[in-house]
Formats: structure tokens, sequence, C-alpha cells
């Protein structure tokens, strides 16, 4: 394939791709633009295969790994719960990070780049910040996995003088490159001679370490309510690494493909911050979720508990009738449940929707998917913005495993940790009954305000268990 | 311990302290209940019923003398046509929960403290939010605002609600609410459900917000005044005030079909707000429900407990509203008598602790153990007490002063700065590919924000995918041999990207289905 060729399919692909996104703009169009995706990607794994760059000798290695690969991923694919799907974006962020980091140092041994001055040392500059942000990618994400998985606490691990660590991690990542790129001057470098010769490879190599302990760092300090951030900022970064490969091989197909995905992270990331009003420069630096203030005012009241009964009569009772899901609906697996109930109640010629704030479970648009698993037409499903006006007409509201997103004193308590941020506000309804698995204390020291409110009621219980109580109660 | 429920003996009064439900989950608290036989049944609630929930019934005499608790309504008084003397009846340390009104009934009070009682007051439980369960006075105030309306339409000659018929055309009643506290607020509902134009006045400013949620209409009053009191009641507001208020009413009764006047301020003779003249000024057949009856009314020309006619207008004084719904009152009141014995029995083993240090149970207690506890020392925690701290914070957040004009550009200046300097550097190699840069994160930026938030997961898993576009990186290296193992093991990491991102983002659009 002639040169012209290969950059022609690459326009070809690039513009597919951004077709494949554009299409997401709605659920009709959505497969489709999946479709473009994958045919996109198809003609530029082709193009660059034939593009004369690969000998035959590599075609086996190629295909070997091809095939393994995307066996491995259809495998997941196939198998993945839908309550899992931030695990596995999570894991998948981490996979472009770790291939950006050995892409990078493929490129760094392949000395024979032939440039030379300023070209050489951007060239050099290009690859020493790809591997960077591979690396973080890499093991910020491996951290973010965990983290979501529960393979490690879901806590905010706070090291006294966090930022200052942050702080010298960076300046001793400015100073590594400094002595990357006096090095390089010397000479292009090869691993074998690591630690002999001035190559390179040393700072290189720290400078790896640093990054890959600084993701750890900066999500280790990320609280577990937090999660949605920090997945489309991988997401972000992520792209952020494919560009920069990109420069270091002059592909231009990956600097768009790159630029996409990281600035689709980035605007991610500000639709999650903007949810839970944070900011998101400091977002972007990491080390966040710790909010701190004056006190918030203690909650005090009583708790009015109901049973499954009480609550499926209330349902029969009312009209209209909110859904609002939350991480605790993905955790308990009740998603089946509720769209059961959902369908007897909308026999019932009742009015069912769902609200969805932006930041409910732990990543962005999580509780659509688990409500589009659960068969709930998308039609009845809609975000905040949408209906916090129509709580007024709205006669009952569950809410299913959700906090924050519904506690009030984020709009009217200014030392609450969540001031400021839009909840769905389900108390201006008539009715509102928050299922929750158990209220440790009976009175005071409750976070949320809501609970508390006369037009609350509390149905404890796990709530997969309490709302198949719910159907049979409905159904009997 | 034993609570026993006596048989009310007030004229017309229907309600019974406990119900059949209330009972059986009191028992479950560790006390034995017993009624006195009949009581329930001006209230539609037979004997059986209660045997059938666990309660002992037996004759008036057995009840007083075995009970060590008596459950009431109406405060003990003594009706000798009917041979009955409930004061004398209650014996030495017996504890009695009732409506008691201590601050009119400073003889009663004298003589249930003479008789080493405890006696616990259902109208002196204070108002706040954790005793809302306990607070009788909310839950009989309404049902009195309901049964005001009701009370209103069966002498009022018209429909409520505005009717286009072939017969003609029906205009909706119009009717007033003076008072918007619970029972005021029950009646605009009411009334609203009936399908009236309904308008409602308050002293209190705070209470617009609910008359307006409830589709009433605020009448507004020119005038600057607090009217909130401790405790979230209305208190007594200036001359100048009440003038305006005056001939606001004045200008409304000309207006309006119906008036409900709720208007009560603690302690003290009901307001004057309807006088003669306003009534002379209605329409012949209109409607004034006096729910201030009990306290003086405040109509001029409401009698107690009467409904009388005067100027061709209907003016309703009765003080016994709850008592006219009377299953509907037993059973609300039934279920505050029921939460307060949740409090003061906190071991669930049927033996009262009248707990000083509660706040709740302080307030409601007026006589401990023969000596007069009342009034209590003033609640802390109101309605009216957080609404300084309210007005001091408004007046700190001033509004925000706008960001200076060199904070907005900074970043700008920066960033070209910035751009000037790579520019200046860089070869033209690398500008081409950073044109490029730019511009696919323009395309992003505009694409993304076009992105359905519902279909914000896919986006991240297709994004996935194709960021595994990495893999082409990977190949045009993978012939080098110093880096063909490295470059395959990152096409083979690259590869499980792009097959897994695409075909779960394929596995869950495929979910979504109107």
């Amino acid at each position: 394939m002639s040169h012209s060729l290969v950059t022609m399919s690459y326009i070809i692909a690039a513009i597919l791709f951004i077709l494949s996104l554009s299409g997401l703009s709605n659920q009709e169009t959505a497969r489709r633009g999946n479709y473009y995706g994958m045919a996109g990607m198809a003609i530029a794994i082709i193009a660059t295969a034939l593009s004369g760059a690969v000998s035959i000798s590599a075609y086996p290695i190629l295909i070997i790994a091809i095939l393994i690969g995307g066996t491995i991923g259809s495998m997941l694919a196939a198998k993945v719960a839908m309550t899992q799907m931030p695990e596995l974006v999570a894991i998948m962020h981490s996979l472009v990070g770790m291939a950006a980091v050995l892409v990078g140092f493929a490129n760094f041994m392949d000395s024979a780049s032939g440039l030379e001055g300023v070209e050489k040392t951007i060239h050099e500059i290009e690859i020493y910040i790809g591997i960077l942000i591979g690396a973080v990618t890499f093991s910020g994400s491996v951290i973010a996995f965990c983290k979501l998985s529960e393979k490690i606490s879901g806590k905010p691990l706070l090291l006294p003088g966090r930022h200052w660590f942050n702080l010298l991690l960076l300046v001793a990542v400015f100073i590594l490159g400094a002595q990357f790129l006096g090095q390089t001057e010397e000479g292009g470098g090869s691993l074998p001679m690591l630690f002999l010769n001035h190559n390179g490879a040393l700072p290189l190599l720290i400078m790896t370490v640093i990054a890959l302990v600084f993701g750890v760092h900066m999500v280790m300090a990320i609280g577990g309510a937090d999660m949605p951030v920090v997945v489309s900022m991988l997401n972000s970064y992520s792209g952020w690494a494919a560009a920069a490969t990109g420069f270091m091989l002059s592909n231009d197909l990956l600097i768009v493909t790159g630029a996409l995905v990281g600035s689709s992270g980035a605007i991610l990331s500000y639709i999650m911050c903007h949810a839970m009003n944070r900011n998101f420069l400091s977002v972007i630096a990491g080390g966040f979720g710790t909010a701190s203030g004056g006190a918030a005012a203690v909650i005090e009241g009583d708790v009015q508990p109901i049973d499954a009964d009480e609550t499926a009569q209330l349902l029969l009772d009312a009209k209209n009738i909110m859904i609002i899901p939350g991480y605790g609906m993905a955790v308990a697996q009740a998603q089946h449940t509720v769209y059961e109930i959902t369908k007897l109640l909308r026999e019932k010629g009742k009015k069912v929707r769902f609200g969805i704030h932006p930041v409910a479970g732990r990543m962005p648009g999580h509780m659509n998917v688990l409500l589009a698993e659960a068969k709930v037409p998308y039609d009845i499903v809609f975000e905040m913005e949408e209906i916090n006006d129509d709580f007024a007409n709205v006669d009952v509201s569950i809410v299913i495993g959700a906090n924050d997103i519904v506690n009030p004193s984020a709009l009217d308590d200014p030392n609450s940790p969540i001031a400021g941020m839009p909840v769905l506000e389900c108390w201006k309804g008539k009715t509102t009954i928050v299922l929750k698995r158990s209220m440790a204390s009976g009175y005071a020291g409750v976070g949320n305000p809501l609970f508390v409110l006369e037009n609350t009621r509390m149905l404890f219980g796990d709530a997969n268990a309490t709302m198949q109580a719910v159907l049979k109660a409905l159904r009997g | 311990m034993k609570i026993g429920i006596p048989k009310e003996i007030h004229r017309g009064e229907k309600r019974v302290a406990t119900t059949p439900e209330a009972a059986a989950q009191i028992i479950q608290l560790g006390f034995s209940v017993m009624i006195e036989s009949g009581a329930g049944l001006a209230a539609n609630i037979s004997d059986e019923a209660y045997q059938a929930a666990g309660v002992a019934v037996v004759d008036q005499k057995t009840l007083w003398q075995d009970a060590d608790i008596v459950m009431k309504v109406r405060a003990p008084e003594r009706r000798p046509r009917l041979g009955i003397d409930e004061l004398a009846a209650l014996h030495e340390g017996q504890t009695l929960i009732s409506f008691i009104w201590p601050a009119q009934n400073a003889e009663l009070m004298q003589t249930l403290a003479d008789k080493n009682a405890t006696v616990l007051a259902m109208d002196s439980v204070p108002r706040m939010s954790r005793a809302q369960k306990m607070d009788a006075l909310s839950s009989m105030a309404n049902i009195a605002g309901y049964r005001a309306i009701i009370e209103a339409a069966q002498h009022f000659g018209r429909f409520f609600t505005g009717q286009i018929t072939a017969a003609g055309k029906v205009p909706p009643a119009k009717v007033l609410v003076i008072g918007a506290g619970v029972a005021g607020l029950a009646a605009i509902g009411t009334a609203k459900s009936m399908g009236a134009i309904v308008r409602a006045f308050d002293t209190r400013p705070e209470v617009k917000e609910q008359i307006e949620s409830m589709d009433a209409e605020f009448l507004m009053l020119d005038f600057k005044e607090e009217g909130a009191g401790v405790g979230g009641y209305a208190k007594t507001m200036s001359p100048e005030f009440i003038a305006a208020e005056m001939a606001l009413f004045a200008e409304q009764a000309k207006e309006v079909d119906i008036i409900v006047t709720t208007a009560l301020i603690p302690g003290k003779p009901a307001p004057k707000l309807i006088t003669a003249e306003m009534v002379q000024s209605m329409r012949a057949g209109s409607v004034i429900v006096d729910l201030a009856a009990e306290q003086g009314g405040n109509c001029e020309l409401t009698e107690k407990d009467k409904v009388t006619v005067a100027h061709d207008v209907t003016i309703i004084g009765y003080t016994n509203l709850p008592s006219r719904l009377a299953n509907q009152s037993s059973q609300l009141y039934a279920t505050n008598l029921r939460h307060l014995l949740t409090e003061l029995c906190p071991g669930k083993n049927g033996v009262i602790n009248v707990n000083m240090e509660d706040e709740v149970i302080r307030g409601a207690t007026v006589i401990k153990e023969g000596k007069i506890t009342w009034p209590p020392p003033p609640p802390t925690l109101s309605v009216a007490a957080a609404k300084p701290a309210a007005v001091a914070e408004a007046v700190i957040k001033a509004p925000p002063a706008p960001p200076s004009v060199l904070k907005q550009l900074l970043p700008l200046l920066i960033g070209g700065l910035a751009l000037f300097g790579i520019g200046a550097v860089a070869p033209e190699s690398f500008m081409t590919h950073f044109t490029v840069f730019v511009l696919a994160c323009f395309v992003g930026y505009q694409v993304i924000w076009n992105v359905s938030p519902s279909l914000h997961t896919p986006l991240m898993s297709v994004t996935n995918a194709i960021s595994g576009i990495i893999v082409i990186g990977a190949i045009v290296q993978v012939s080098s041999p110093a880096v063909g193992l490295l470059a395959g093991l990152a096409i083979l990491i690259a590869s499980i990207n792009i097959g897994g991102g695409f075909l779960v983002t394929r596995r869950m659009l495929d979910m979504f289905r109107k």
C-alpha cells in the first residue's frame, strides 16, 4: 500500500470514529454508530498492516496477538455482568495505559528514528510524556478497578502532606525529564546496556516508576462515591496517552482518536464534577473527595419505618410514581425486580418514571445501563434536569439505595460537605419511600435530613429482598 | 402496667382514646389494656372488636379502680346528672393522659395535683419535629379543617365546583381561609379538592409557600411585620397591622361565599377578625365556619356550639368538629397516644418512665406525682428559633463579587503565550500534528456534548474500544527485531480493548429498547 493510500484509510477511519461517537446522541443511531467504530478500527488495522511497515516475518506475531487479544476481549464482553461495567471500563483503561507504556518503550529502544536537532528533542519529549501519561493511567486504573470490585477498601487513603508528596513527584518528573533529554543527546538507548551507558534509559525507567506511584496515590486518595469522576477522568487520560503516542509516532490517526477520547473523558468528568458541584481543576489534579468545611448541621428527628405491604398499598393508591435508583440498587442487583414492579404498576394504569442523577452509581450512565439490562424502556427513564421540576406532581417517590443524590442539605445547609450539589428534590412530592439497609442510629447523627422528613417513610432491608416483598404484596 | 380507657362523658363527645389496632400495639409494648364497655360505640367500634385485639372489656368502676394509667380524650370532669365523677374516681398516684388545657383549667390542675396524680397533657406536647407523631393538636386540627369545609358545604346552597351544564353555568364557590395552620391547610385542601376557588391569609409570611403548594392563592398584605411567635404559632400583631388586615377582610367578605377562620393565639382569646358589618356585607346564603369558637370566635356573631343565621349568613360555631368525625379522629388520637406510650416506655416492658430529661415528655407532663410542672421551660428547638440564624446567613451571603478581569483573562493569556512559545521553537512537522490534535479536540468537544446522558456508559466503553487504536502504534513497530516482542505484547493488550470494547458496547446498546 502506498503512503497516500494509508493516509486516506486513516482519514476514513478517523471520520468513522467521529461518526461512531456522534451516533451516541440518541438510542436509535447508537447501534449504527458502534458498527461505524468497528469498521473504522478494521480499516485502520488492515491499512497499517499492509502499509509496508510490517515485514512478512512479523505477520505471525501480529495475527496471533490480535487473535488472542480479541478472543480475551470478546469473552470478557460476553461474560461481564452489567453491574460490573465500571470495573470492566476501569481495567480497559489500564490496558490502554499499559499499551501506551509498551509502545513508548519500544519506540525508545528502536533507535532508528533518524531525527536530528529540535525534531529529535521533541521526539524524546513525546516519548517521555507518552510513557508518563500511560503509566499514570495504567496504575490509576488498576487501583480504580480494585476499588470498584472491592478488592481494596473504597475509603480514601489520605497520607499526611499528600499534596506535598504529589508536588515532589512532579518536580522529580521534571528533573528526570531534563536528565533524560541531556543523556539521549549522546546517543539512542537500548535497554541491555541500561546502567552502563548514559543513554537516558535510567531516568526514563525511574520516571515510569514515579508515574506508577503517582497513579496509585492519586486514585487511593479518592472516596468511593467519587468514582464516577475518577472513571471518566481515567477515560480522558487514556485518550491523552493515545494522542501522545500518536505524536511520538507521527501518526495523525492516533492523534485524532486520542484527542477524541481524551476530550470525551474530559467532558464526562466535567459533567460529573458539575453534578457533584466540585471544581474541575482540583479533580484533574487528583486528591479530592475530602471536602471539609464547618460542621454540618446535625439532623434531629425520628424516622418513620414502613413495611412492604404498606409500601404496596401506597403504590396502589398513587397515580404518579417516581423511582430514583442509586448504587444500592446495583449492589443488590434489584433492577429486575424493580422492573417487574414497574411493569405491574404500568399495567394498572399508573405513570411510573425513573429519575436518574448524573452521578448515581459508580460511573457515568451506570443506572441507565442497569435499567436497560432489566428491559426498562428508555423513554420512561429521565435525567435529573428533565424531571426535577415535576416532583410536586409525584405521589410516591421510591429511593432505592441512594443517599447523597437525594439529600436536601445539599441545597439548604451551606456547611454540608455536598452543599451546592444539584440533587433530585424528591421531598417535594407527596411521599418518599427510602429503601435502605439499616439505620444504625435512631435519632441523631443521620446524615440525610430526608430520612426524618414528615413525608418520608423508611423501608429497611436488602433492596432486592424488600422489592421482592413489595412485588408479592402488589400481586397478592 | 394496666391501662384503662373510660367512655367519654363530655356532652356530644364521640371519640374514644384507643382503637383495637392501637391497643394491639400497646399490648405489644408490655401493657395490659382494658376498656369501659361501650366506649367505642359512638365511634363505630364495638366491644367485640376490642376483645378480638386482646383488650379486656370492663365496667366503669373496675376500670378507674384497677388502671395504673388512664387514657382519655377530654379532661376529667363531673357529671352529677349521669352520676359520674371522674375526678373522684381518679385515685392516688394514678397516671392520666388526656387533653387538659392547663392554662384555662387552673382549678382542675389543682384538684389533680391534690390527688398526687401524674398528668400528661396531650395539648402540651411540644411542637418539634421529633414529637410530630404525638402531636394530637395537629391531628385533631387536620380533622377539624376537613370537617369545617364539610359543614360549610352542608349549609351552603350551591356547588363548590364550577360547572357548565345544559341548564346553565354554575360559578365555582369562593372560599377564604384565615389562618393557615394545620386546620387551615386541611380546609384549603378539602375545599380545593371539591373544586372551589380558595384564598388564604396568614400573618406569618413563611406559610405563603405552603398555601401556594396547595394551589390556593395567598392574600398578601402590603405591610411588613413578622407574625411568627415562639413554637411556630402566631402572635398578636400591631394595631396598624390589624387595621390593614381588617380592611383586607372587609374587601374579601363582599366577594367570597365561604369564610373559614382558624386564627388562634396561644393562651389568649381568639382575635375578632370578622365584624358584624362584614357579615352584613356578605352575599345571602354565605357561610362562616368559626374554628376558634371555643376561644370566643373570630367572628363577632359566632355563638359557641351553635349554628346561627345572621343577615342571611350561616355562622357555624361548632367546637366539637373532630368529634363529628369520631372514627377518624379516634384512630389518629389513638395513634398519637400509642407513640407517646412508646416514648414513655423505651424498654418495652410495660412500665412507663416519666423521664423529665426528655424534652418531649418534659413538655407534655403538667403534673408529676402531685407537683405542678406546667408551664415547661421554653422549647429550644422550633421553627421560629431557627429563623434568626437564617436571616443572619442571608446577610452574609452578599452577591458574589464578579471575578476580576485579570483572573478571567490570565488562563487565556498563559495558554496563548505557551502556544506561541511552542510555535517559536517547534519544527514544522510537529506543528502539522499539533494542528490536527487541536482540531480533533474541538471536534471531540462538539460531538461529545451531543451524547445523551443515558448513553454515557456505552460512550465510555466505545471510547475504550477506539482508544485501542494505539494498536497501530504497536503494529508499525512489530517488525523491528529489537522490540518485536514488546510490540507484540502491546498489540495483544490493545486487541483486548478493541474486541471487548466494541462487543460490550453492542451488548449494552441492544438492551436499550423503547
